[in-house]
Protein backbone atom coordinates (compact mmCIF):
# COMPACT_ATOMS: atom_id res chain seq x y z
CA UNK A 1 0.00 0.00 0.00
CA UNK A 2 3.11 2.09 0.04
CA UNK A 3 2.00 4.36 3.51
CA UNK A 4 3.98 5.95 5.91
CA UNK A 5 3.52 5.57 9.61
CA UNK A 6 1.17 8.81 9.78
CA UNK A 7 -1.00 7.59 6.96
CA UNK A 8 -1.40 4.22 8.78
CA UNK A 9 -2.24 5.47 11.96
CA UNK A 10 -4.85 8.40 9.97
CA UNK A 11 -6.44 5.46 7.95
CA UNK A 12 -6.87 3.32 11.65
CA UNK A 13 -8.58 6.11 13.07
CA UNK A 14 -10.57 7.87 10.24
CA UNK A 15 -11.73 4.41 8.61
CA UNK A 16 -10.90 5.83 4.91
CA UNK A 17 -7.69 5.99 3.04
CA UNK A 18 -6.39 9.43 3.22
CA UNK A 19 -2.65 10.42 1.48
CA UNK A 20 -0.20 13.24 1.97
CA UNK A 21 -1.81 16.27 1.08
CA UNK A 22 -5.45 15.59 1.97
CA UNK A 23 -7.05 16.56 4.59
CA UNK A 24 -8.30 14.51 7.36
CA UNK A 25 -10.72 15.03 10.16
CA UNK A 26 -9.93 12.42 12.65
CA UNK A 27 -10.69 11.14 16.07
CA UNK A 28 -8.52 11.32 18.71
CA UNK A 29 -7.69 8.86 21.88
CA UNK A 30 -6.16 11.82 24.47
CA UNK A 31 -5.84 14.95 24.83
CA UNK A 32 -4.38 17.36 27.59
CA UNK A 33 -3.54 20.67 28.04
CA UNK A 34 -1.19 23.01 30.59
CA UNK A 35 -1.57 26.38 32.66
CA UNK A 36 0.06 28.40 29.61
CA UNK A 37 -2.78 27.70 26.86
CA UNK A 38 -5.75 25.62 29.50
CA UNK A 39 -7.01 28.94 30.54
CA UNK A 40 -7.68 29.91 27.21
CA UNK A 41 -8.97 26.28 25.88
CA UNK A 42 -11.59 26.57 28.93
CA UNK A 43 -12.48 29.77 28.12
CA UNK A 44 -13.02 28.78 24.14
CA UNK A 45 -14.60 25.80 25.09
CA UNK A 46 -17.47 28.11 26.49
CA UNK A 47 -17.62 30.15 23.59
CA UNK A 48 -18.32 27.60 21.40
CA UNK A 49 -21.28 26.35 23.31
CA UNK A 50 -19.36 23.41 25.22
CA UNK A 51 -20.75 22.37 28.67
CA UNK A 52 -19.36 18.79 28.65
CA UNK A 53 -16.09 17.59 27.81
CA UNK A 54 -16.27 15.21 24.93
CA UNK A 55 -14.64 12.51 27.02
CA UNK A 56 -13.22 13.38 30.82
CA UNK A 57 -11.26 10.09 31.04
CA UNK A 58 -9.51 11.20 27.94
CA UNK A 59 -8.77 14.33 28.76
CA UNK A 60 -6.47 15.79 31.06
CA UNK A 61 -5.07 19.13 32.65
CA UNK A 62 -1.41 19.89 34.37
CA UNK A 63 0.30 22.52 36.45
CA UNK A 64 3.23 22.57 35.18
CA UNK A 65 4.22 26.06 33.03
CA UNK A 66 4.46 28.09 36.07
CA UNK A 67 3.84 25.88 39.45
CA UNK A 68 3.52 26.50 42.03
CA UNK A 69 2.31 29.80 41.12
CA UNK A 70 4.56 32.74 41.25
CA UNK A 71 2.00 35.37 41.92
CA UNK A 72 -1.98 36.18 42.21
CA UNK A 73 -2.61 36.41 38.57
CA UNK A 74 -1.54 32.54 37.78
CA UNK A 75 -2.55 31.50 40.92
CA UNK A 76 -6.24 32.21 39.58
CA UNK A 77 -5.28 30.76 36.12
CA UNK A 78 -4.79 27.61 38.15
CA UNK A 79 -7.97 28.19 40.20
CA UNK A 80 -9.96 28.33 37.07
CA UNK A 81 -8.15 24.85 35.67
CA UNK A 82 -9.08 23.03 39.16
CA UNK A 83 -12.44 24.04 39.13
CA UNK A 84 -13.17 23.20 35.42
CA UNK A 85 -11.56 19.64 36.53
CA UNK A 86 -13.75 19.22 39.42
CA UNK A 87 -16.85 20.10 37.57
CA UNK A 88 -16.00 18.14 34.38
CA UNK A 89 -14.67 15.13 36.06
CA UNK A 90 -10.98 14.81 34.31
CA UNK A 91 -7.51 14.73 35.86
CA UNK A 92 -5.59 17.90 37.05
CA UNK A 93 -1.65 16.76 37.62
CA UNK A 94 -0.95 19.45 40.71
CA UNK A 95 1.66 21.42 41.36
CA UNK A 96 4.72 19.01 41.69
CA UNK A 97 3.41 16.28 39.44
CA UNK A 98 5.63 17.36 36.76
CA UNK A 99 5.85 18.38 33.17
CA UNK A 100 2.86 17.40 30.98
CA UNK A 101 4.67 15.10 28.06
CA UNK A 102 6.14 13.09 31.57
CA UNK A 103 3.40 12.77 33.20
CA UNK A 104 1.19 11.94 30.06
CA UNK A 105 3.53 8.81 29.03
CA UNK A 106 4.31 7.99 32.57
CA UNK A 107 0.37 7.33 33.36
CA UNK A 108 -0.04 5.68 29.96
CA UNK A 109 -2.42 8.17 28.90
CA UNK A 110 -0.55 7.68 25.55
CA UNK A 111 0.28 4.94 24.20
CA UNK A 112 1.36 2.99 20.87
CA UNK A 113 -0.86 3.78 17.52
CA UNK A 114 -2.77 6.57 19.40
CA UNK A 115 -3.67 10.07 17.53
CA UNK A 116 -3.01 12.78 20.75
CA UNK A 117 -3.30 16.07 20.75
CA UNK A 118 -1.66 18.11 22.96
CA UNK A 119 -1.69 22.44 24.01
CA UNK A 120 1.83 22.55 23.76
CA UNK A 121 4.02 22.52 21.07
CA UNK A 122 6.57 19.56 22.53
CA UNK A 123 3.69 17.08 22.40
CA UNK A 124 5.36 15.55 19.59
CA UNK A 125 7.57 13.89 22.02
CA UNK A 126 5.01 10.95 22.18
CA UNK A 127 6.66 9.95 18.82
CA UNK A 128 8.96 8.32 21.02
CA UNK A 129 6.09 5.54 21.97
CA UNK A 130 5.34 5.73 18.10
CA UNK A 131 1.98 7.45 18.36
CA UNK A 132 0.87 10.20 16.06
CA UNK A 133 1.12 12.94 18.38
CA UNK A 134 0.37 16.35 17.57
CA UNK A 135 0.68 20.09 19.44
CA UNK A 136 -1.72 22.56 18.45
CA UNK A 137 -3.24 26.02 20.58
CA UNK A 138 -5.90 26.54 22.42
CA UNK A 139 -8.87 27.20 20.11
CA UNK A 140 -7.93 23.94 18.74
CA UNK A 141 -8.19 22.45 21.84
CA UNK A 142 -11.27 23.49 22.38
CA UNK A 143 -12.72 21.82 19.42
CA UNK A 144 -11.35 18.63 20.65
CA UNK A 145 -12.41 18.97 24.21
CA UNK A 146 -15.87 19.61 22.87
CA UNK A 147 -15.71 17.29 19.71
CA UNK A 148 -13.40 14.25 19.82
CA UNK A 149 -12.08 15.44 16.71
CA UNK A 150 -8.96 17.23 14.75
CA UNK A 151 -8.51 18.39 11.33
CA UNK A 152 -5.31 18.03 9.62
CA UNK A 153 -3.68 17.86 6.97
CA UNK A 154 -2.01 14.44 5.94
CA UNK A 155 1.54 14.95 6.60
CA UNK A 156 4.43 14.36 4.12
CA UNK A 157 7.10 12.19 5.64
CA UNK A 158 11.22 12.81 6.01
CA UNK A 159 12.74 9.23 6.69
CA UNK A 160 16.01 9.95 8.99
CA UNK A 161 18.17 6.49 8.70
CA UNK A 162 20.90 6.75 11.63
CA UNK A 163 23.69 3.66 11.05
CA UNK A 164 25.94 2.93 13.61
CA UNK A 165 25.95 2.86 17.58
CA UNK A 166 26.82 6.78 19.35
CA UNK A 167 30.18 6.95 20.52
CA UNK A 168 30.49 6.56 24.40
CA UNK A 169 29.20 10.26 25.68
CA UNK A 170 27.39 10.88 23.11
CA UNK A 171 23.80 11.20 24.02
CA UNK A 172 20.64 10.69 21.64
CA UNK A 173 19.98 14.86 23.12
CA UNK A 174 23.53 15.47 20.90
CA UNK A 175 22.06 13.55 17.72
CA UNK A 176 18.93 15.17 17.62
CA UNK A 177 20.34 18.49 18.31
CA UNK A 178 22.92 17.46 15.08
CA UNK A 179 19.85 16.31 12.92
CA UNK A 180 18.10 19.22 13.81
CA UNK A 181 21.53 21.33 12.83
CA UNK A 182 21.02 19.64 9.58
CA UNK A 183 17.22 19.78 8.38
CA UNK A 184 16.80 23.22 10.11
CA UNK A 185 14.75 24.96 11.64
CA UNK A 186 11.93 24.63 9.41
CA UNK A 187 13.26 21.55 7.57
CA UNK A 188 10.21 19.36 8.64
CA UNK A 189 7.75 22.44 8.01
CA UNK A 190 3.98 20.46 7.85
CA UNK A 191 5.83 17.08 7.86
CA UNK A 192 6.09 14.38 9.66
CA UNK A 193 9.97 12.79 10.44
CA UNK A 194 10.41 8.72 10.92
CA UNK A 195 13.49 8.17 12.86
CA UNK A 196 14.82 4.57 11.87
CA UNK A 197 18.52 2.29 12.19
CA UNK A 198 20.24 0.96 14.67
CA UNK A 199 21.28 3.95 16.75
CA UNK A 200 17.67 4.54 17.53
CA UNK A 201 16.83 0.53 17.77
CA UNK A 202 19.21 0.63 20.68
CA UNK A 203 17.74 3.51 22.82
CA UNK A 204 16.12 3.58 26.05
CA UNK A 205 12.76 5.59 26.53
CA UNK A 206 13.71 8.31 27.72
CA UNK A 207 16.73 8.94 24.92
CA UNK A 208 13.81 7.94 22.55
CA UNK A 209 11.46 10.92 24.03
CA UNK A 210 14.35 13.34 24.28
CA UNK A 211 14.71 12.77 19.95
CA UNK A 212 11.02 13.15 19.43
CA UNK A 213 11.34 16.03 21.74
CA UNK A 214 12.79 18.26 19.13
CA UNK A 215 10.76 17.62 16.14
CA UNK A 216 9.09 20.91 17.40
CA UNK A 217 12.38 22.42 16.35
CA UNK A 218 12.16 21.50 12.97
CA UNK A 219 8.88 22.64 12.26
CA UNK A 220 7.28 18.99 12.30
CA UNK A 221 3.96 18.11 12.90
CA UNK A 222 4.97 15.20 14.15
CA UNK A 223 7.39 12.16 13.83
CA UNK A 224 7.80 8.23 14.73
CA UNK A 225 10.94 6.78 16.85
CA UNK A 226 10.94 3.05 15.37
CA UNK A 227 9.00 1.07 17.71
CA UNK A 228 12.15 -1.61 17.11
CA UNK A 229 13.33 -2.30 20.24
CA UNK A 230 11.28 -0.05 22.25
CA UNK A 231 10.26 -1.27 25.97
CA UNK A 232 7.03 -0.64 26.64
CA UNK A 233 7.18 0.58 30.81
CA UNK A 234 3.82 -0.71 31.66
CA UNK A 235 1.36 -3.66 31.59
CA UNK A 236 -0.39 -2.56 28.72
CA UNK A 237 2.31 -3.82 26.90
CA UNK A 238 0.91 -6.69 27.31
CA UNK A 239 -1.75 -6.62 25.12
CA UNK A 240 -0.54 -7.43 22.06
CA UNK A 241 1.24 -4.38 20.88
CA UNK A 242 3.18 -4.87 17.20
CA UNK A 243 4.37 -1.33 16.43
CA UNK A 244 3.17 0.55 13.60
CA UNK A 245 6.07 0.74 10.85
CA UNK A 246 5.92 1.92 7.42
CA UNK A 247 5.43 0.17 4.22
CA UNK A 248 8.57 -0.47 2.18
CA UNK A 249 7.59 0.85 -0.61
CA UNK A 250 6.21 4.22 1.10
CA UNK A 251 6.56 7.51 -0.03
CA UNK A 252 9.18 9.94 1.82
CA UNK A 253 10.23 13.47 0.34
CA UNK A 254 13.59 12.89 1.62
CA UNK A 255 15.36 10.69 2.86
CA UNK A 256 18.59 11.56 5.25
CA UNK A 257 21.02 8.78 6.07
CA UNK A 258 23.82 9.77 8.95
CA UNK A 259 26.55 7.28 10.14
CA UNK A 260 26.14 8.42 13.98
CA UNK A 261 29.67 6.27 14.88
CA UNK A 262 31.78 9.03 14.66
CA UNK A 263 29.62 12.33 16.30
CA UNK A 264 31.21 14.44 18.77
CA UNK A 265 28.87 16.08 21.20
CA UNK A 266 26.78 18.81 19.91
CA UNK A 267 25.95 22.46 21.40
CA UNK A 268 23.35 24.95 19.44
CA UNK A 269 24.58 28.23 20.03
CA UNK A 270 22.20 31.37 20.70
CA UNK A 271 19.74 32.45 19.55
CA UNK A 272 18.16 29.09 17.27
CA UNK A 273 18.18 25.72 18.30
CA UNK A 274 19.19 24.63 15.05
CA UNK A 275 22.22 26.89 15.15
CA UNK A 276 24.42 23.49 15.94
CA UNK A 277 27.88 22.52 15.80
CA UNK A 278 29.85 20.20 16.74
CA UNK A 279 31.42 20.96 20.76
CA UNK A 280 34.70 21.81 19.80
CA UNK A 281 33.52 25.07 18.40
CA UNK A 282 32.69 26.79 22.17
CA UNK A 283 34.88 25.11 24.02
CA UNK A 284 36.13 27.16 27.13
CA UNK A 285 33.02 29.83 26.53
CA UNK A 286 32.58 31.02 29.87
CA UNK A 287 29.24 30.37 31.60
CA UNK A 288 27.35 31.55 34.88
CA UNK A 289 24.26 29.23 34.73
CA UNK A 290 23.86 25.52 34.18
CA UNK A 291 20.44 24.49 34.04
CA UNK A 292 19.22 20.36 33.57
CA UNK A 293 15.80 19.55 33.29
CA UNK A 294 12.63 20.22 30.82
CA UNK A 295 10.38 17.70 28.89
CA UNK A 296 13.76 17.71 26.30
CA UNK A 297 15.96 16.01 28.89
CA UNK A 298 15.10 16.05 32.66
CA UNK A 299 14.91 12.43 33.21
CA UNK A 300 16.09 9.90 35.60
CA UNK A 301 19.10 8.80 33.19
CA UNK A 302 20.06 12.66 32.86
CA UNK A 303 20.23 13.16 35.98
CA UNK A 304 22.17 10.33 36.28
CA UNK A 305 24.16 10.97 33.72
CA UNK A 306 25.00 14.44 35.55
CA UNK A 307 25.81 12.55 38.60
CA UNK A 308 28.52 10.21 36.61
CA UNK A 309 30.33 13.74 35.49
CA UNK A 310 30.33 15.18 38.49
CA UNK A 311 31.90 12.24 40.16
CA UNK A 312 31.70 13.76 43.64
CA UNK A 313 33.54 17.16 42.54
CA UNK A 314 31.92 20.33 43.57
CA UNK A 315 30.63 23.18 40.51
CA UNK A 316 33.11 25.95 39.88
CA UNK A 317 32.29 28.97 41.92
CA UNK A 318 30.45 31.65 40.79
CA UNK A 319 28.24 29.39 38.79
CA UNK A 320 24.53 28.51 39.30
CA UNK A 321 23.45 24.64 38.20
CA UNK A 322 19.32 24.39 38.69
CA UNK A 323 17.97 20.84 38.11
CA UNK A 324 14.46 20.56 37.99
CA UNK A 325 13.16 17.17 37.43
CA UNK A 326 10.78 16.10 34.83
CA UNK A 327 8.28 14.66 37.15
CA UNK A 328 8.02 13.84 40.92
CA UNK A 329 8.91 9.51 39.73
CA UNK A 330 11.94 10.65 38.20
CA UNK A 331 12.45 13.00 41.92
CA UNK A 332 11.51 10.16 44.39
CA UNK A 333 13.57 8.04 41.84
CA UNK A 334 16.45 9.96 42.10
CA UNK A 335 16.56 10.29 45.84
CA UNK A 336 15.56 6.60 46.42
CA UNK A 337 18.96 5.62 43.99
CA UNK A 338 21.01 8.67 45.61
CA UNK A 339 21.58 10.88 42.44
CA UNK A 340 19.80 13.58 43.71
CA UNK A 341 22.14 13.40 47.02
CA UNK A 342 24.96 13.41 44.92
CA UNK A 343 23.72 16.31 42.46
CA UNK A 344 22.58 18.72 45.73
CA UNK A 345 26.40 17.77 46.83
CA UNK A 346 28.13 18.87 44.50
CA UNK A 347 26.33 22.05 43.97
CA UNK A 348 23.36 21.80 42.72
CA UNK A 349 20.11 23.54 43.33
CA UNK A 350 17.04 21.16 42.61
CA UNK A 351 14.04 22.70 42.35
CA UNK A 352 9.88 21.21 41.76
CA UNK A 353 9.53 19.10 39.05
CA UNK A 354 7.84 21.37 36.22
CA UNK A 355 8.74 22.95 33.66
CA UNK A 356 10.89 25.20 35.70
CA UNK A 357 12.95 28.47 34.40
CA UNK A 358 12.77 26.66 30.92
CA UNK A 359 9.81 29.52 30.02
CA UNK A 360 10.93 32.74 31.64
CA UNK A 361 8.33 32.70 33.77
CA UNK A 362 9.87 32.18 37.21
CA UNK A 363 12.40 30.15 39.05
CA UNK A 364 15.65 31.08 37.93
CA UNK A 365 15.51 33.78 35.07
CA UNK A 366 19.13 35.09 34.00
CA UNK A 367 20.72 38.41 34.88
CA UNK A 368 21.89 41.08 31.87
CA UNK A 369 24.90 39.93 29.95
CA UNK A 370 24.75 36.28 31.55
CA UNK A 371 25.29 32.87 29.48
CA UNK A 372 23.51 30.16 30.17
CA UNK A 373 23.92 26.32 29.31
CA UNK A 374 20.91 24.22 29.26
CA UNK A 375 19.67 20.76 27.99
CA UNK A 376 16.03 22.36 27.14
CA UNK A 377 14.94 22.34 23.73
CA UNK A 378 14.86 26.43 22.78
CA UNK A 379 17.23 29.34 22.99
CA UNK A 380 15.58 31.97 21.31
CA UNK A 381 15.92 35.34 22.41
CA UNK A 382 14.22 35.97 25.79
CA UNK A 383 13.28 32.47 26.13
CA UNK A 384 13.84 32.48 30.00
CA UNK A 385 12.64 35.83 30.83
CA UNK A 386 15.49 37.91 29.78
CA UNK A 387 16.31 39.01 26.11
CA UNK A 388 19.81 40.31 27.57
CA UNK A 389 21.22 36.55 28.20
CA UNK A 390 22.30 34.18 25.95
CA UNK A 391 21.17 30.27 25.88
CA UNK A 392 23.31 27.35 24.71
CA UNK A 393 21.70 23.92 24.71
CA UNK A 394 23.78 20.86 24.89
CA UNK A 395 23.19 17.19 26.81
CA UNK A 396 22.61 16.70 30.60
CA UNK A 397 26.73 15.45 30.65
CA UNK A 398 27.97 18.45 28.71
CA UNK A 399 25.51 20.93 30.57
CA UNK A 400 27.37 19.03 34.12
CA UNK A 401 30.75 19.38 32.63
CA UNK A 402 30.28 22.62 31.98
CA UNK A 403 29.08 23.52 35.55
CA UNK A 404 31.69 21.85 36.88
CA UNK A 405 34.47 24.25 35.14
CA UNK A 406 32.45 27.42 34.55
CA UNK A 407 33.35 27.24 31.04
CA UNK A 408 31.36 25.45 28.35
CA UNK A 409 33.20 21.54 28.74
CA UNK A 410 33.40 17.85 26.81
CA UNK A 411 32.68 15.98 29.50
CA UNK A 412 35.28 13.14 27.84
CA UNK A 413 37.77 16.00 28.06
CA UNK A 414 37.59 15.91 32.62
CA UNK B 1 -12.60 41.53 3.53
CA UNK B 2 -10.07 44.74 2.09
CA UNK B 3 -7.62 46.58 4.58
CA UNK B 4 -5.01 49.16 3.75
CA UNK B 5 -1.90 49.81 5.98
CA UNK B 6 1.67 50.26 6.43
CA UNK B 7 3.99 47.44 5.93
CA UNK B 8 6.34 46.08 8.99
CA UNK B 9 8.58 43.67 7.47
CA UNK B 10 10.99 41.62 9.70
CA UNK B 11 13.19 38.40 8.70
CA UNK B 12 12.57 34.34 8.60
CA UNK B 13 11.34 32.46 11.54
CA UNK B 14 10.31 35.63 14.00
CA UNK B 15 9.13 32.90 17.12
CA UNK B 16 6.50 33.17 19.02
CA UNK B 17 8.64 34.29 22.32
CA UNK B 18 9.60 37.04 20.06
CA UNK B 19 6.21 37.60 19.48
CA UNK B 20 5.44 37.56 23.06
CA UNK B 21 7.58 36.84 25.40
CA UNK B 22 6.23 33.61 27.94
CA UNK B 23 6.59 35.64 31.09
CA UNK B 24 3.29 37.63 29.35
CA UNK B 25 1.51 35.09 28.43
CA UNK B 26 -0.34 33.45 31.88
CA UNK B 27 -3.31 35.79 31.72
CA UNK B 28 -7.12 36.15 30.14
CA UNK B 29 -6.55 39.75 30.21
CA UNK B 30 -5.86 39.62 26.24
CA UNK B 31 -5.84 42.98 26.10
CA UNK B 32 -2.67 43.37 28.14
CA UNK B 33 -0.73 41.09 26.02
CA UNK B 34 -0.78 44.55 23.07
CA UNK B 35 1.83 46.29 25.47
CA UNK B 36 4.22 43.67 24.91
CA UNK B 37 3.83 42.73 21.44
CA UNK B 38 7.10 42.14 19.76
CA UNK B 39 9.19 43.74 22.36
CA UNK B 40 12.25 41.46 22.26
CA UNK B 41 12.82 41.94 18.81
CA UNK B 42 11.77 45.79 18.08
CA UNK B 43 11.24 47.90 20.92
CA UNK B 44 10.37 50.72 18.80
CA UNK B 45 7.32 49.28 17.15
CA UNK B 46 4.72 50.80 19.07
CA UNK B 47 6.01 54.00 18.34
CA UNK B 48 6.05 53.27 14.55
CA UNK B 49 2.54 51.42 14.81
CA UNK B 50 -0.58 52.56 13.72
CA UNK B 51 -3.95 50.67 13.84
CA UNK B 52 -4.71 48.83 10.28
CA UNK B 53 -1.07 48.24 9.93
CA UNK B 54 0.44 44.96 8.13
CA UNK B 55 3.00 43.00 9.97
CA UNK B 56 4.76 41.03 7.17
CA UNK B 57 7.30 38.07 7.68
CA UNK B 58 9.97 35.75 5.68
CA UNK B 59 9.67 32.10 5.68
CA UNK B 60 8.86 30.27 8.77
CA UNK B 61 6.92 33.31 10.68
CA UNK B 62 5.45 32.52 14.19
CA UNK B 63 7.45 29.22 14.73
CA UNK B 64 8.48 27.49 18.20
CA UNK B 65 6.24 27.66 21.08
CA UNK B 66 2.29 26.85 20.67
CA UNK B 67 1.34 29.80 22.88
CA UNK B 68 -1.65 31.34 21.16
CA UNK B 69 -1.30 34.48 22.98
CA UNK B 70 1.33 35.05 19.69
CA UNK B 71 -1.53 35.46 16.76
CA UNK B 72 -4.17 37.07 20.12
CA UNK B 73 -1.33 39.87 20.84
CA UNK B 74 -0.95 40.93 17.00
CA UNK B 75 -4.82 40.86 16.80
CA UNK B 76 -5.74 43.04 19.85
CA UNK B 77 -2.28 45.57 19.56
CA UNK B 78 -4.27 45.90 15.70
CA UNK B 79 -2.51 44.54 12.95
CA UNK B 80 -4.71 43.75 10.03
CA UNK B 81 -3.43 41.22 8.10
CA UNK B 82 -0.33 39.17 8.52
CA UNK B 83 2.03 38.16 5.59
CA UNK B 84 4.55 35.93 5.25
CA UNK B 85 6.41 33.43 2.70
CA UNK B 86 5.09 30.92 5.00
CA UNK B 87 4.25 30.07 8.27
CA UNK B 88 4.75 27.90 11.12
CA UNK B 89 2.21 25.14 11.50
CA UNK B 90 0.55 25.95 14.98
CA UNK B 91 1.03 29.87 14.62
CA UNK B 92 -0.72 29.32 11.13
CA UNK B 93 -3.88 27.41 12.82
CA UNK B 94 -4.22 29.45 15.48
CA UNK B 95 -4.13 32.71 13.59
CA UNK B 96 -6.73 31.31 11.75
CA UNK B 97 -8.73 30.02 14.58
CA UNK B 98 -8.49 33.27 16.66
CA UNK B 99 -10.14 35.15 12.87
CA UNK B 100 -6.66 37.38 12.40
CA UNK B 101 -6.09 36.95 9.06
CA UNK B 102 -3.16 35.44 7.27
CA UNK B 103 -1.82 35.14 3.72
CA UNK B 104 0.94 33.24 3.11
CA UNK B 105 2.62 35.19 -0.02
CA UNK B 106 5.68 33.10 -0.95
CA UNK B 107 7.16 35.77 -3.61
CA UNK B 108 6.57 39.02 -1.75
CA UNK B 109 9.62 41.29 -2.29
CA UNK B 110 7.82 43.89 0.64
CA UNK B 111 9.44 46.95 2.14
CA UNK B 112 9.36 48.42 5.03
CA UNK B 113 6.81 51.10 4.82
CA UNK B 114 5.43 49.92 2.06
CA UNK B 115 1.68 51.09 1.47
CA UNK B 116 -0.15 47.37 1.10
CA UNK B 117 -3.74 46.98 0.32
CA UNK B 118 -4.89 43.57 1.29
CA UNK B 119 -7.64 41.82 -0.33
CA UNK B 120 -8.49 38.66 1.66
CA UNK B 121 -11.44 37.26 -0.42
CA UNK B 122 -9.24 37.22 -3.51
CA UNK B 123 -5.73 36.62 -1.85
CA UNK B 124 -4.42 39.77 -3.27
CA UNK B 125 -1.78 42.15 -1.95
CA UNK B 126 -1.39 45.18 -3.95
CA UNK B 127 1.63 46.71 -2.87
CA UNK B 128 0.90 50.68 -3.62
CA UNK B 129 4.54 51.93 -3.55
CA UNK B 130 6.04 49.11 -5.89
CA UNK B 131 3.04 49.52 -7.93
CA UNK B 132 2.77 45.45 -8.38
CA UNK B 133 0.47 42.85 -7.01
CA UNK B 134 1.22 39.87 -4.96
CA UNK B 135 -0.98 36.18 -4.98
CA UNK B 136 -1.32 34.42 -2.13
CA UNK B 137 -1.29 30.50 -1.67
CA UNK B 138 -4.67 29.04 -1.67
CA UNK B 139 -5.47 27.56 1.54
CA UNK B 140 -7.47 24.18 2.35
CA UNK B 141 -11.30 25.13 2.36
CA UNK B 142 -11.47 23.58 6.09
CA UNK B 143 -9.53 27.08 7.17
CA UNK B 144 -11.43 29.40 4.35
CA UNK B 145 -14.45 27.92 6.08
CA UNK B 146 -13.29 28.84 9.65
CA UNK B 147 -12.51 32.37 8.79
CA UNK B 148 -15.03 33.17 6.92
CA UNK B 149 -16.88 32.48 10.32
CA UNK B 150 -14.42 34.99 12.30
CA UNK B 151 -12.66 32.13 13.59
CA UNK B 152 -12.96 28.43 15.02
CA UNK B 153 -15.35 29.57 18.20
CA UNK B 154 -17.77 30.87 16.20
CA UNK B 155 -17.38 28.40 13.29
CA UNK B 156 -18.30 25.41 15.99
CA UNK B 157 -20.74 27.52 18.06
CA UNK B 158 -23.04 27.64 14.86
CA UNK B 159 -21.87 24.00 13.42
CA UNK B 160 -21.58 21.97 16.68
CA UNK B 161 -18.89 19.73 14.77
CA UNK B 162 -16.67 19.91 11.59
CA UNK B 163 -18.32 20.44 8.73
CA UNK B 164 -17.76 16.91 6.42
CA UNK B 165 -17.46 18.71 3.16
CA UNK B 166 -13.87 20.11 3.45
CA UNK B 167 -10.83 19.16 0.96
Amino acid sequence: MNLTVAEKILYAHVGKLTRAGDIAITPVDGAMATDTTAPMAIKAFGEMGGTRLWDAERFHLVLDHAAPAPNERVANLHKLMRDFAREQGCALYEIGQGICHQIMVEQGHVRPGHVFIGADSHTSTYGALNAMACGVGSTDLAAVMLTGKIWLKVPHTIRIDCRGQLPDGVSPKDLVLYLTGQLGISGATYMAVEFDGEAFESMTLAGRMAVANLLAEMGAKTGFVTPVGLHIPHAWAAAGWEGTFADPDANYVKTLTVDVSKLRPQVAAPESPDNVVDIDRHLGTKIDYAFIGTCGNGRLEDLRAAAAVLNGQHIAPGVRFVIAPASKQTLLDAIQDGTAYALIQAGATIINPGCGPCVGTHEGVPADGEVVISSANRNFRGRMGNPRSQIFLASPATVAASALTGEITHAGNL
Amino acid sequence: MKCSGNAHVYGDNIDTDRIIPGKYTKTLDLQSLADHVLEDLDPDFRTRFTVGDVLVGGDNFGCGSSREQAPVALKVVGISVVIARYFARIFFRNAINIGLPVLEVPDHDIQPSDVLTVDMARGEVLNQTQQKTYRATQMPDIMLAILAEGGLVPYLKKHGDYRATLR
